[in-house]
């Protein structure tokens, strides 16, 4: 039981920051905050793929010659960190909307608080 | 050559386009529209050429960069993958015909933007039915779901604060999606859809592959706006400007539906969702609850938009009801209300943004008979469209609730069946409230004069608005009469197999 | 006999298809009345001769049929004009020529609004009710019966008074529901049974199906069609539509949706379900049992109405149950007095209905209790309204007592003695809500000015037209159209089975 906990910390640390995130997203009020959740959010996916390609006794995908080619146990799974750079560009983009959307917003009611927002809203 | 090229050839253009869309813009203001209007009616012709070689040829495989897969990125035209994309430019396209003057009028500085990313936009959507790749998938979500969120966001006052909740959920669909992936690559270690159907029957009974399958639904569910994860949809319908909720409403949640079809049905295997893991069961009945939901509420709106917007929710759940019994039947019923909703909402939306152009405003309450007699045509569209959703035959809604309940009948669904049905007459209610209002209500007369039929003004918009309205009418009433052409000819070629 | 056998013709399609194409003409011709109604008027005739054309073929036992194209795989937009569908063509279509001309009296009496509407309406109506007789399958049906819902609502509603658009929202609700169900029992029936053309003697004959579902199939068609027909209690949209201008009435009661749906239930019963599924499963007895009680109940209702139309009304609900018992007693005597009570009410009523109209445009009076001696004013129109009434309480020689005689036929045939009594009450009650009024207008002296006003011969030719059909129709019901032979052998081929 302690080793099973111990022995994925990684992913726990995943899901603390999945849950940290998405409580962000939900409970905060300052749409700031909320957009602060959502990228500890896709962090934490983002994290979840790195940690799924964790091994030990491998080193990274570049061929050595000191390990071989014969046996590809010996690398690290490059494909995931490769996506996982596609991820980040992704939400580095939906970043820069939100913050796009965060200025108008802000321009047109002058806050960024929910209540008064949905207040000024009507 | 070109017929091999088919495949990426529809994304290519509209990626093209948004560049030139841009580049031009700079320059010229007036050229943007020209040349969006032009790429999208060559992407049709390619989605159309590209239909009738798949259909008569076979499906097309593209490898990206040359890459064989599983290894490579995929590309396939399918039956399926034709019929969408066809039905989603085909739509655009005459969006788009009409969106000149409403983009003049509601955005009138924005417009080469406006282009661009509704470019953008469609380039999403055509990858994502496209490609034949898992993560190349999500990342075809995410350009449409971005350009989505913009195209929300220019709009009323208030657009941007739906367009920011839009991109906060929409994220945490995407995200799911990504998430539920993960796993699924974990156990099976490919991304292609061809070679993970192959690798997972297998691997079925892993939790891991379980919480994969959970995940990507979800996130799905959220895109497609299935009930109870449709709460980003009303407001960001209603406040985007009428041209983006025209291009929206149709066709956007309409492609997660393609990604769920596409997942569960190709990917997972039809026997695993439908026994083993029953996630097909748990689609149908929050469809079902959907469908009731939405009606219901669309009954309570008091703005035309808002009101349309919560019929979309009723009525991606009949597609999510098909989906959900994995029937030949039900899926013929979910993929030709694709279709026939597309044609459908494409034209109430135009109708809303005809009423806006015209009078400025769409809140019912205030229609009166004036609406009528100013603007004929629209509401004649306006009146075949409802008669269509109501599913009144001969009108294309009517066939596709009709093969939803053989569907539902075939597998003694009845309560299905009876959604099915009373949906029909929450939607005659609420299309009844407006269409009583257009056509009967005295106008509450400002000055005690009386107005003789023909001293009132036509307000009817122009004809670049009008007569992409009435095709889609016209078409409603065409694709109900010819709709078993459509679904022996397409549709069945496109049945999973193992359905 | 010749065998049965069918033949492909476009002439049902025309026949459909002819008041249609009149409609774009009657919407461009708005500004030049005589012009738009001579559209209506050529239109009325041109059905009538289309259909009357396909009459000797449906007498030698030949059915003319065309598929036009699948509307969902496996099943065509077909239309057949079997000897019932002609039947009920032939009475739908006979009835709109007098009510067209009728209706230009009418709506230019009144100087009515929206005229262009209400013709464009009226011509879809008719293409619908044609459709729903030739329908060859029930999916056709169900799509003209549909059509034919929507097209008559901006009639009913066609004053747009409060009353009139209340009278509308009742009649959609109702219609538009039992459309639903209506849809449902199609899909049924074809997942059960695989097949959906109409069929004498039954679809579901021969086909093994649980007793549940029979049962079940039967209770969605008959509230599918039953709200139409009007069955008690499924009745009450339609005295409220009776806000509808006259001739709107007359069309609704005599001609089109209340026909169009006891034609339904005929289909249903004969066709669909056939003698024996109807009677091993018991959904005949309570199929008549509802009719009976719809006879007496409606005609004890039209005794205390005072408006002249609602009464009418009631006395309508009344009558078509009378086909629907008819039909349930499923003998050939009755299904065939059944059939011929489609056209012999059509034509009375019809005939009350336009004097009901006429008194109105002439004399602005709609309330019995305000027909004293407005038989002195208007001669010709009481007089046809004293005919019609007459056949209605099923006196001979008018054409109501030979559809009686075949139902009371069939009913001592069955040896059921109930409904017997049912027929004779309810022709009682008839004299007893309608010869009031004969005498009210006759025998009371006439309040105000005297003097003969009739309306106009535009409404009175009409009138009076139909009110010698219903007699000639009774002395010689063989008369022009053989709609006797007609019946006979409709209710032969399907009580019989198989061929006539």
């Amino acid at each position: 039981m302690i080793d099973f906990v111990i022995g994925h910390y990684g992913y726990w640390f995943v899901i603390a920051l999945l849950t940290i995130g998405l409580w962000g997203m939900l409970a905060k009020k300052n749409l700031v905050k909320k957009l602060i959740g959502m990228n500890i959010f896709q962090a934490s996916v983002i994290m979840f793929y790195i940690a799924s390609t964790t091994k030990w006794n491998a080193t990274v995908p570049i061929i050595d010659p000191a390990v071989g080619s014969a046996d590809a146990t010996h690398y690290i799974n490059p494909l995931p960190h490769t996506l996982m750079l596609t991820a980040i560009v992704v939400s580095v983009a939906t970043t820069g909307v939100a913050f796009a959307l965060l200025i108008m917003i802000y321009r047109r009611f002058k806050t960024l608080d929910e209540p008064t927002l949905l207040e000024r809203m009507k | 050559m070109i017929q091999r090229n088919l495949p990426v050839l529809i994304p290519l253009v509209f990626l093209f386009a948004s560049l030139v869309v841009s580049g031009f813009g700079i320059w010229k203001r007036q050229l943007a529209y020209p040349v969006a209007l032009f790429a999208t009616a060559l992407a049709f012709g390619v989605a159309l050429f590209g239909l009738q070689h798949v259909l008569t040829v076979g499906s097309i495989s593209y490898r990206l960069g040359g890459w064989s897969p599983p290894i490579g990125i995929e590309y396939v035209l399918d039956p399926l993958a034709a019929f969408f994309t066809v039905v989603i430019v085909g739509i655009a396209l005459l969006v788009l015909l009409h969106a000149r003057i409403v983009v003049e009028r509601e955005l009138p500085e924005r417009s080469v933007a406006y282009y661009a990313v509704s470019m953008l936009f469609l380039t999403g959507l055509s990858g994502i039915i496209i490609t034949g790749d898992l993560f190349n998938l999500y990342v075809f979500v995410e350009i449409a779901s971005l350009s989505g969120y913009a195209l929300v966001a220019v709009g009323e006052k208030q657009a941007p604060v739906a367009a920011f909740r839009y991109l906060l959920v929409g994220t945490i669909g995407a995200s799911f999606y990504l998430l539920g992936l993960c796993f699924i690559y974990l156990e099976s270690g490919s991304l292609n859809m061809a070679d993970v159907a192959k690798i997972l029957p297998a691997l079925h009974s892993k939790p891991t592959v379980v919480v994969g399958v959970l995940l990507i639904v979800v996130g799905m569910g959220i895109k497609m706006a299935l009930f109870p994860m449709h709460g980003w949809l009303p407001d960001a319908y209603t406040y985007a400007a009428s041209t983006s909720s025209a291009l929206l409403a149709p066709i956007g949640t309409k492609v997660a539906a393609y990604v769920l079809v596409r997942v569960l049905f190709f990917g997972f295997g039809v026997e695993y969702v439908r026994t083993e893991l029953p996630i097909a069961d748990v689609i149908s009945w929050l469809s079902a609850a959907g469908i009731i939901f939405g009606s219901v509420m669309a009954m309570a709106q008091l703005e035309m938009k808002r009101m349309l917007a919560y019929s979309s929710i009723a009525q991606i759940g009949y597609v999510g009801l098909g989906i959900g019994l994995a029937s030949p039947l039900g899926f013929i019923g979910a993929v030709l209300h694709v279709l026939n909703h597309a044609l459908m909402k494409s034209c109430l939306f135009l109708v809303a943004a005809n009423v806006r152009t015209s009078i400025g405003h769409s809140t019912i309450p205030s229609f009166d008979d004036s609406l009528r007699r100013q603007m004929p045509w629209t509401m004649a569209a306006f009146s075949v469209a409802a008669l269509s959703m109501i599913g009144i035959p001969p009108m294309a809604g009517f066939f596709s609730k009709w093969y939803l309940a053989l569907a539902g009948i075939e597998q003694s669904q009845w309560v299905f069946v009876a959604v099915i049905l009373a949906s029909s007459l929450l939607n005659a209610v609420y299309f009844f409230r407006v269409w009583e209002r257009v056509y009967l209500r005295r106008p509450v007369e400002k000055h005690p004069v009386v107005h003789s039929e023909s001293r009132i003004e036509s307000r009817e918009v122009r004809p670049s608005m009008l007569v992409p309205t009435t095709v889609l009418a016209i078409g409603i009433l065409a694709m109900g009469l010819l709709n078993a052409l459509v679904v022996e000819l397409i549709i069945r070629k496109a049945i999973p197999p193992g359905l | 006999m010749s065998p049965a056998e069918t033949y492909q013709s476009v002439v049902p399609l025309f026949a459909v298809l002819v008041s249609l194409v009149v409609v774009p003409l009657i919407l461009v011709s708005a500004q030049r009345p005589n012009l738009r109604e001579s559209w209506t008027i050529g239109a009325s005739l041109a059905k009538f001769g289309l259909v009357a054309s396909l009459l000797p073929h449906a007498l030698a036992g030949r059915t003319a049929e065309v598929r036009l194209l699948e509307i969902s795989p496996g099943i065509d937009f077909a239309l057949r004009a079997d000897p019932f569908g002609v039947f009920f063509a032939l009475v739908a279509s006979g009835l709109w020529v007098f009510t067209s001309f009728y209706s230009i009296g009418y709506v230019r009496g009144l100087n009515e609004h929206k005229q262009t509407r209400y013709f464009a309406s009226f011509a879809v109506c008719l293409s619908a009710t044609v459709g729903v007789a030739f329908a060859a399958n029930v999916l056709t049906f169900v799509v003209f019966y549909e059509v034919l819902t929507v097209a008559t609502y901006p009639l009913v509603i066609h004053k747009e008074t409060p009353e009139a658009i209340s009278g509308g929202r009742k009649y959609l609700a109702y219609t538009l529901t039992a459309g639903v169900l209506l849809i449902a029992a199609t899909a049924w029936t074809y997942q059960v049974v695989g097949d959906l053309d109409f069929r004498a003697g039954g679809l579901l004959e021969g086909k093994s199906a649980s007793v549940e579902t029979v049962r079940g199939l039967f209770l969605l068609f008959i509230l599918g069609v039953g709200v139409k027909a009007a069955i008690m209690p499924l009745h009450s949209w339609l005295p409220t539509a009776m806000v509808a201008p006259t001739p709107v009435s007359a069309l609704l009661h005599a001609v089109a949706v209340v026909k169009a749906g006891v034609f339904g239930v005929v289909r249903v019963v004969g066709f669909v379900f056939g003698p024996s599924a109807m009677s091993a499963f018991g959904l005949s007895t309570i199929l008549a049992i509802f009719a009976g009680a719809t006879i007496i109940i409606a005609s004890l209702l039209a005794l205390s109405e005072d408006n002249l139309k609602r009464r009418l009304a009631y006395s309508t609900i009344g009558h078509l149950s009378y086909v629907v018992l008819g039909t349930a007693l499923l003998t050939p005597a009755s299904f065939a007095g059944g059939v011929l009570h489609i056209a012999n009410h059509a034509a009375m009523k019809i005939t009350l209905f336009f004097c009901a109209g006429a008194i109105y445009v002439n004399l602005h009076k709609e309330n019995v209790s305000e027909l004293d001696g407005i038989g002195r004013a208007m001669p010709w129109t009481m007089g046809a309204f004293t005919l019609a009434a007459a056949g209605l309480a099923g006196v001979p020689p008018v054409n109501g007592f030979v559809s009686k005689w075949y139902l009371g036929l069939g009913a001592i045939e069955a040896d059921a003695q109930l409904p017997l009594v049912v027929l004779l009450l309810g022709g009682l009650l008839s004299a007893g809500y309608l010869i009031p009024i004969v005498y009210r207008a006759f025998f009371r002296p006439m309040a105000g000015e005297k003097g003969t006003r009739e309306a106009s011969a535009l409404m009175v030719v009409p009138l009076v037209l139909t009110a010698t059909l219903s007699v000639a129709l009774g002395l010689a019901p063989n008369l022009f159209v053989h709609l006797h032979d007609l019946a006979m052998n409709i209710s032969r081929s399907v009580i019989d089975g198989g061929t006539p």
